[in-house]
C-alpha cells in the first residue's frame, strides 16, 4: 500500500492558529482507525514541532506520511537553525522570550517531548539556513 | 462521573459544554502547555489559569474530558466559540487550582 500523505503550511505570523495542522492530523488518524496511544504520540510530537516553528522560525511546512506500520512526520523551516542541538535537547533549556512564556510555552520541553513520544527523531539543522525534523511513530 | 455531574457538584460556571456526558477519569493541574501535553491523560479534568487559544488546542490533542479555569479566569466570546466548535468542555471557578483539584480528587 502506498503511503497516504498530508501537507500543511504552518503560519508563522499567527500564534493563535498554531496547532491547527496537528489537530487536523489527529482527526485524520482517528478516522483511519489508528490506536489512541499512536494518535496521541503523533499529535503531541507534531504540535510541539509546530509551536517551535511558530516561536522560532516564522513558520514552515509539515508533511505527514501515513503507512500501516508507521507514521512519519517531517517538519521543515527556514528559521535561524539550532546552534547547539545537544543543549536544545535538554529538558528545561529554552531560548523563548518572556512574551512566549506568558502564553504557556517556553518550558524547554518541546524537543524532549518530541523525542519521548516518537521512536526516532532526526534533526538536520544549519545556523542561518533552517531546520528539518523527521520523526517516526511506530504503530 | 460525567463532566456535567462534576460541574454541578463543584458549582463550576459552565463557559461551554458541548459534551456534557464525557466521563471524568482523573485530573491534572498545570499551566505550562508543553508540560501538560506530555503529562495530562485522556479523560482528565485539566485545571489551569491559562486562557489563550493554545489551551483549546492542547485540550483537543490530549483529549481531556474538560478544562477548569481556576482563580476566576474566564474565556472571551471568540474562544468560547472555538472551544464549542472543537467539542471542548470549559468551566470557570473562583477557587484556586489547589482547592478545585482537591475537590475533584475527592469526588473521583
Amino acid at each position: 500500500m502506498a503511503a497516504l500523505t498530508f501537507h500543511y503550511d504552518v503560519d508563522g505570523q499567527d500564534f493563535s492558529s498554531a496547532g491547527e495542522a496537528s489537530v487536523a492530523v489527529k482527526k485524520k488518524l482517528r478516522q483511519l482507525g489508528f490506536p489512541s496511544d499512536v494518535i496521541r504520540r503523533c499529535s503531541i510530537a507534531m504540535y510541539e514541532g509546530e509551536i517551535n516553528m511558530v516561536i522560532h522560525a516564522n513558520g514552515g511546512t509539515a508533511d505527514v506520511l501515513v503507512e500501516p506500520e508507521k507514521i512519519t512526520i517531517i517538519l521543515e523551516d527556514h528559521g535561524p537553525g539550532i546552534p547547539d542541538v545537544e543543549l536544545a535537547m535538554k529538558e528545561g533549556y529554552s531560548t523563548s522570550t518572556e512574551a512566549i512564556r506568558t502564553m504557556g510555552f517556553g518550558a524547554g520541553m518541546g524537543l524532549p517531548n518530541m523525542k519521548r513520544y516518537t521512536e526516532s527523531l532526526e534533526i538536520e539543522t544549519e545556523v542561518g539556513v533552517g531546520t528539518k525534523l523527521t520523526m517516526v511513530v511506530k504503530v | 462521573m460525567t463532566v456535567q455531574a462534576l460541574a454541578e457538584a463543584l458549582c463550576l460556571t459552565p463557559l461551554c459544554m458541548p459534551e456534557p456526558d464525557r466521563e471524568v477519569e482523573g485530573g491534572y493541574i498545570g499551566d505550562l502547555l508543553s508540560w501538560v501535553m506530555g503529562n495530562a491523560q485522556s479523560g482528565d479534568a485539566w485545571i489551569t489559569i491559562m486562557s489563550n487559544d493554545n489551551v483549546v488546542a492542547v485540550a483537543v490533542l490530549t483529549d481531556v474530558a474538560c478544562v477548569i479555569l481556576s482563580e476566576g479566569v474566564t474565556l472571551d466570546g471568540r474562544l468560547r466559540e472555538l472551544a464549542e466548535k472543537k467539542g471542548i468542555n470549559v468551566f470557570s471557578t473562583e477557587l484556586s487550582s489547589f482547592a478545585v483539584g482537591a475537590k475533584v480528587a475527592a469526588l473521583l
